[in-house]
C-alpha cells in the first residue's frame, strides 16, 4: 500500500478544501485572490507530479487482496501516462483559474466552491487516466462529472446556466447508467473488473458469450462517448456549453474531453485489446458520425459558444479515429497512434484555452457571446482578434499552427488500409470546418465595429496568458518534437503492458495446446 | 544563411509595421519600402554571386527541424538556376507592390504587414528544399491574400477572397496527400533527394500521385477548368495584390510543376505529357477567346493571364529542354509584363474610378505617361519582338513543335488572338476620341509612380533584348531534369 503515489492529489484536494474553507471563515475575501490561490495550488500540484516523471510504473493494489504481485490486479497505476495527464490537468486548472478571476468577480456572490471544484475535477481526471479497474474508473469519472454539473450551473441567477446544468445532469445520469450496465455485463462475462483480468478472461471465454460482450462494449462506448460528447451522444454539449460560465465552457471542452480519452486509451489498449474486432467497427462509425455532425451543424450556429461546442465535437471525431486505429492495428501502430493522439490533445487543449482566454477578455468588456458581436474586433482589439484567428486556424489545421502538425501526425499514424475511408473523411471535414472558422474571422476583420464600440484595453494578466497560449500554439505547430517525445514516453507503459498480456496469453494458449494436442 | 536573411527581412518588417503605434501608422509604408528594397538588393547580390553552370543548389542551409516517427523534416533552403530568377522577380515585384500602395491610407499597418507576409511566403515557396517546408509556405500565403483582397479590395471582394482560399485549399489538400505518399515512400522530405529517388511500394499508384500533385499546382497556375477563381480575385483585389498575384503567385504553380511533378515523377510526367500539352494549348485558346469579350480592364488582364499560363503548361508538358526553358522564361516574362499592366491599370483606376472599358477612351491625351506604360506592357504581352513576351513564346513554340505540332499550331492561334485583344483594348482605352469626362485628371506625378512604371518598362525591355541574362541560369539547372526524364 504505497500511499505516496497520491501526493499530488493530496495537494490538489487539500488546497480545494482550504480554498473553500477560506471563504467560509473569511466571507469578505476578494474573489480574485481565490483564483490566484487556485492557480498556485495547481502549480504546486503540477510540480509535485514532476517527481513521478520517468519513474517506473507503480500500482496501488486492490485492498483486501493483500500484497498481490507487482503490476497485477492494481486499482491504480502511476506511470508516465498518469503523469502526463496530471501535468495536463494541472495546466488546464491553472489557466482556467486565471481566466475566471475577473469573470467570476463580476458575476458570482461566492466563488470558493467554484475554484475548489476546479481542483477536484482535475483530480477526477487524473484517476480516470490512472485507473486500471473499471469501478475505480467509473468513480473517477463520476467525480469529474459531478464537479462539472455544479460548475456548469454555477451562475445560479442565470436561467440559461441552470437549465444547462439540469440538462447535463439528466443526460449525464442516463449515460452513467449505460456505462454501469456495460460494466456489469463485462463483469458478468469475465468475473473481474481489473483491466488485466478482463483481458485474460476475454481471451479465454467461449464464443457463446459474444452477444453479451458486444453489448457491453457498445454500452461502455456510449457511456464514455457521452462524456467526450461524441455524436449521437452529443446533445447535451451545445446547451451546456452555452449556459455555462465562459471559462467553464473552455474547461468542459478541454479537461473533460482529455479525461475521457485518457480513460478510453488505457481501457481499450489493455482490457479490450484482445477482442478488438468487436468494438472497432463501432468506434469507426462513431468517429465518422461525430466528425460529420459536429462540423456540419457548426456551420449554422450564430452563438459563439455553440459554435465552439460543435467544433469541439468535430475534433472529438478526429481523435476517435485513433481509437479505431488501435483496434485495427498491432501494438506498434497503437503506440504511434496514441502518442500522436496525446500530442493532438495537447495542441487542442492549448488552442482551446487560448481561444477562451481571448473570448473571456472580450466578454468581460462586452458581455456579448454571439458571433455577430465580434464585428470589427480587429479594430477595437487587434490582439484578441489575432489570437482568436490563430486558435481557430489551429482547429482547422492550417500550417504553422498546432492543429496542422498534430492532425498530420495523428492521421499519418492511424493510416491503414481499413481506415483509409475514415482518414479521407477526416481531411474532408477539416476542409468543411475551415468554412465556419472563416465566417468568424470575417466578422472580426471585414466589418466595422458596431456603433459606439471603441478600442478597449485588456486586463494585463489575461493579455499575458493569452499571448503565452498563442505562442504555445505556434510552438507546437512549428516545433512539435519536444511535446511529442513526452507523449511517446507517456504512451509507452500502455503498450508495454499490452505486449506483456499478449505474450502471456500466447504462452497460455501454447500451454493449452501442449496439453490438448 | 543568406537566404534565411532574405526571408527574415520581410518577416521583421511585417512585425514592425504591424506593431507601429497608432499615431505613426502612416509610417508603415516606409518600413515596408525599406525592407522590400533591402530584400531586392540582397537578392540581386545573390543573383550576381550565383555561379551559373554549376549543378545543384547554392546558398544551401540545412537545419534539423522535426524528427518524429516517419517525419524527419528539415529547415532546408537553397536556390538553383530555376528558383534564383524567380526570387529576384519576387523581391522586385514586392518593391513595385509597395510603391503602388503608397496611396493606401486605410489601416496601413495591417495592410503592409500582410503585404510583407505575402512576400515571405512566396519567397519561402521558391527557396524551400524540404517538401513540408514548401507546403507550409504554400499555405501561409492564403492568410495575407484573404485579408488583402477581402479588406482592401473592391466589388464582391469577400466572395472573391473566399473563393480564392477555398480553391487553393482544395488543391493543396490533394497536394498534401501526394507529398506524403512520395515522402514516405522515399523516406525523406528533402526535395533534392526526392528529385533523384526511385519510388517503390507507394500506397497508391504513382500515376495517381502525379495527378494529386498536378491538381494542387494546376489550381494555382491556373489552367482551365480550375481557373475561375482568378478573374474574381484579380478583379476585386487592390492593385498591389493584383501585381503580386499575377506577377509571382501564379508562378508558384509553374515552379511546382517543374520542380516536383516533372523532376520527381518524370516517367508519369512523360505518360501524361500529351494531356498536359492538350490542357495547356486548350487553356491558351480558351483564355484568349474569353479575354476577347471582357469589358472590365482587370478581368481582361486576368483572363489573358490564364491564356499565358497555358503556354507555361504547354512548355512543361512538351518536356524538352528548350520547351522547359521557354516555360520558365514565360513565367518571368509574364511576371514583369502583367505586373506592369496591373500597375498601369491601377493608376488609371485611381484617377478615373472605373475599369469599364466602354467608359474609358483617349486617355493618351490626359495621361500620356501611364498610357505609354500600358502600351508597352500590352506589346510585351502580345509578343512583340524585342520585348520579354516574344522570347518566351518563341522558345516554348520551338521547344514543343517537334513533339506536338498540333498543340503549337493551336497555341499560335492563341498568340494571334492575343494581338487581337490587346490591340483592340489599347485602341478603346488609350486611343480613340478623347473623352472630356476625364479632362483635368492628372497623369502620374509622384516619384513612386514614376519609379514603378519606369523600372518595370526597363525590365520588360531588358528581358526582351538580353534573354541570356536569365537563360544562362535556367538552362544548366534544367540539364539534370532532362537527364532524368530521358533515362
Amino acid at each position: 500500500m504505497d500511499y505516496k503515489l497520491f501526493i499530488p492529489e493530496y495537494i490538489a484536494g487539500g488546497c480545494a478544501v482550504a480554498i473553500i474553507g477560506l471563504e467560509l471563515f473569511m466571507p469578505k475575501v476578494r474573489r480574485d485572490i481565490l483564483a490566484y490561490l487556485t492557480f498556485f495550488a495547481a502549480l504546486a500540484w503540477g510540480a509535485a507530479s514532476l517527481f513521478f516523471v520517468g519513474s517506473d510504473p507503480k500500482t496501488f493494489p486492490m485492498p483486501g487482496t493483500g500484497g498481490v504481485e507487482e503490476g497485477v490486479a492494481g486499482l491504480i497505476q502511476v506511470d508516465n501516462f498518469t503523469t502526463f495527464f496530471r501535468l495536463l490537468g494541472a495546466g488546464i486548472v491553472a489557466v482556467v483559474a486565471l481566466q475566471s478571476a475577473a469573470y467570476m468577480r463580476d458575476r458570482a456572490q461566492t466563488a470558493s466552491e467554484y475554484y475548489g471544484l476546479l481542483l477536484v475535477a482535475g483530480a477526477g481526471m487524473v484517476y480516470m487516466a490512472a485507473a486500471r479497474e473499471l469501478i475505480t474508473a467509473y468513480i473517477s469519472l463520476e467525480l469529474l462529472s459531478f464537479c462539472l454539473y455544479i460548475l456548469v450551473g454555477y451562475l445560479k441567477k442565470d436561467k440559461l446556466s441552470s437549465e444547462a446544468s439540469l440538462k447535463y445532469i439528466l443526460l449525464g445520469a442516463f449515460s452513467s447508467a449505460m456505462l454501469l450496465y456495460g460494466i456489469s455485463l463485462i463483469y458478468g462475462v469475465t468475473g473481474t473488473t481489473t483491466y488485466d483480468g478482463i483481458a485474460a478472461a476475454l481471451s479465454e471465454r467461449g464464443s457463446d458469450t459474444d452477444p453479451a460482450v458486444v453489448v457491453g462494449f457498445v454500452l461502455i462506448l456510449a457511456g464514455v462517448g457521452f462524456k467526450v460528447s461524441a455524436a449521437p451522444f452529443h446533445m447535451w454539449a451545445p446547451d451546456a456549453y452555452q449556459g455555462a460560465p465562459l471559462p467553464i465552457t473552455g474547461f468542459l471542452s478541454t479537461l473533460s474531453k482529455a479525461a475521457g480519452f485518457a480513460l478510453v486509451l488505457r481501457l481499450f489498449s489493455s482490457a479490450f485489446t484482445t477482442d478488438a474486432e468487436m468494438w472497432r467497427w463501432a468506434v469507426s462509425v462513431l468517429a465518422a458520425a461525430t466528425m460529420l455532425i459536429g462540423n456540419l451543424v457548426a456551420i449554422q450556429q450564430t452563438n459563439l459558444k455553440r459554435l465552439v461546442a460543435y467544433s469541439s465535437i468535430g475534433q472529438v471525431g478526429y481523435m476517435l479515429i485513433v481509437i479505431a486505429a488501435i483496434g485495427y492495428g498491432d501494438a506498434e501502430v497503437g503506440r504511434d497512434a496514441s502518442a500522436a493522439l496525446l500530442l493532438h490533445i495537447v495542441g487542442y487543449v492549448v488552442s482551446t484555452l487560448a481561444l477562451f482566454s481571448a473570448l473571456t477578455a472580450y466578454y468581460n468588456k462586452t458581455g456579448d457571446d454571439s458571433i455577430e458581436g465580434l464585428r470589427g474586433l480587429s479594430e477595437t482589439q487587434p490582439f484578441l482578434a489575432l489570437v482568436i484567428t490563430i486558435s481557430l486556424f489551429s482547429f482547422a489545421g492550417l500550417p504553422f499552427f498546432a492543429g496542422f502538425a498534430t492532425k498530420l501526425l495523428m492521421f499519418q499514424a492511424a493510416t491503414s488500409t481499413e481506415l483509409l475511408w475514415l482518414i479521407g473523411l477526416g481531411v474532408l471535414n477539416s476542409f468543411i470546418s475551415l468554412y465556419y472558422y472563416l465566417m468568424v474571422m470575417r466578422q472580426m476583420y471585414l466589418f466595422d465595429p458596431m456603433a459606439g464600440l471603441k478600442r478597449f484595453s485588456v486586463n494585463p494578466l489575461l493579455m499575458v496568458l493569452t499571448a503565452g497560449l498563442a505562442a504555445g500554439i505556434v510552438f507546437i505547430g512549428v516545433y512539435p518534437g519536444p511535446v511529442f517525445e513526452g507523449a511517446e514516453r507517456a504512451t509507452n507503459p500502455l503498450f508495454d503492458r499490452g505486449a506483456d498480456i499478449a505474450s502471456t496469453i500466447a504462452g497460455g494458449n501454447e500451454d493449452a495446446q501442449a496439453r490438448n494436442p | 544563411m543568406e537566404l534565411t536573411i532574405l526571408l527574415l527581412i520581410p518577416t521583421v518588417a511585417a512585425v514592425v509595421a504591424g506593431l507601429l503605434p497608432q499615431r505613426r501608422e502612416q509610417d508603415a509604408k516606409w518600413v515596408a519600402l525599406l525592407a522590400s528594397v533591402a530584400a531586392l538588393a540582397l537578392s540581386i547580390w545573390l543573383f550576381l554571386d550565383f555561379e551559373t553552370g554549376k549543378e545543384g543548389y547554392q546558398f544551401v542551409q540545412r537545419e534539423d527541424w522535426v524528427d518524429i516517427g516517419a517525419f524527419n523534416l528539415q529547415y532546408a533552403v537553397g536556390v538553383d538556376g530555376i528558383s534564383m530568377p524567380l526570387v529576384v522577380l519576387t523581391t522586385a515585384l514586392t518593391v513595385a507592390a509597395v510603391l503602388v500602395s503608397f496611396s493606401v491610407t486605410m489601416r496601413p499597418r495591417l495592410y503592409y504587414a500582410m503585404l510583407m507576409l505575402l512576400s515571405v511566403s512566396v519567397l519561402g515557396v521558391f527557396i524551400a528544399l524540404d517538401f513540408m517546408l514548401f507546403f507550409l509556405f504554400w499555405e501561409l500565403e492564403l492568410f495575407p491574400m484573404f485579408l488583402l483582397i477581402a479588406i482592401w479590395g473592391s466589388g464582391r471582394r469577400e466572395y472573391s477572397a473566399t473563393k480564392f482560399v477555398l480553391y487553393t485549399i482544395a488543391g493543396s489538400a490533394f497536394m498534401l496527400v501526394g507529398i506524403l505518399v512520395l515522402a514516405f515512400s522515399a523516406n525523406t522530405f528533402d526535395i533534392e533527394q526526392l528529385g533523384q529517388a526511385e519510388f517503390r511500394d507507394t500506397v497508391i499508384p504513382l500515376g495517381w500521385v502525379f495527378f494529386l500533385l498536378f491538381v494542387g499546382f494546376a489550381v494555382k497556375l491556373p489552367i482551365v477548368p480550375v481557373h475561375t477563381w482568378l478573374p474574381d480575385a484579380h478583379g476585386d483585389a487592390p492593385t498591389a495584390v493584383s501585381v503580386m498575384l499575377a506577377g509571382v503567385l501564379l508562378k508558384m504553380g509553374g515552379y511546382g510543376l517543374i520542380r516536383m511533378c516533372v523532376t520527381m515523377l518524370p516517367e508519369q510526367a512523360d505518360d501524361y505529357s500529351v494531356w498536359m500539352v492538350a490542357i495547356g494549348a486548350g487553356s491558351v485558346l480558351y483564355g484568349a477567346f474569353v479575354t476577347l469579350r471582357q469589358t472590365d480592364l482587370k478581368r481582361l488582364i486576368a483572363y489573358s493571364s490564364v491564356s499565358h499560363m497555358g503556354l507555361v503548361l504547354l512548355g512543361i508538358g512538351a518536356m524538352g529542354k528548350t520547351a522547359l526553358m521557354g516555360a520558365t522564361y514565360q513565367m518571368l516574362a509574364h511576371g514583369v509584363i502583367t505586373g506592369l499592366l496591373f500597375v498601369c491599370v491601377g493608376l488609371m483606376y485611381e484617377r478615373t474610378h472605373t475599369r469599364d472599358i466602354a467608359r474609358l477612351g483617349g486617355l493618351a491625351r490626359q495621361m500620356p505617361i501611364i498610357a505609354t506604360g500600358l502600351v508597352f506592357a500590352g506589346f510585351g504581352s502580345l509578343g512583340l519582338p524585342a520585348l520579354a513576351g516574344f522570347v518566351a513564346e518563341i522558345t516554348v513554340f520551338l521547344g514543343a513543335f517537334q513533339r506536338y505540332e498540333w498543340a503549337v499550331l493551336m497555341a499560335i492561334w492563341g498568340a494571334v488572338l492575343s494581338a487581337g485583344y490587346i490591340l483592340w483594348t489599347m485602341q478603346r482605352v488609350v486611343f480613340g476620341p478623347v473623352r472630356h469626362e476625364w479632362d483635368g485628371l492628372s497623369d502620374q506625378k509622384h516619384w513612386w509612380e514614376h519609379t514603378v512604371v519606369a523600372g518595370l518598362v526597363a525590365a520588360v525591355i531588358l528581358l526582351g533584348v538580353y534573354p541570356a541574362l536569365m537563360m544562362d541560369y535556367i538552362g544548366p539547372a534544367l540539364d539534370p531534369i532532362i537527364e532524368r526524364v530521358e533515362s
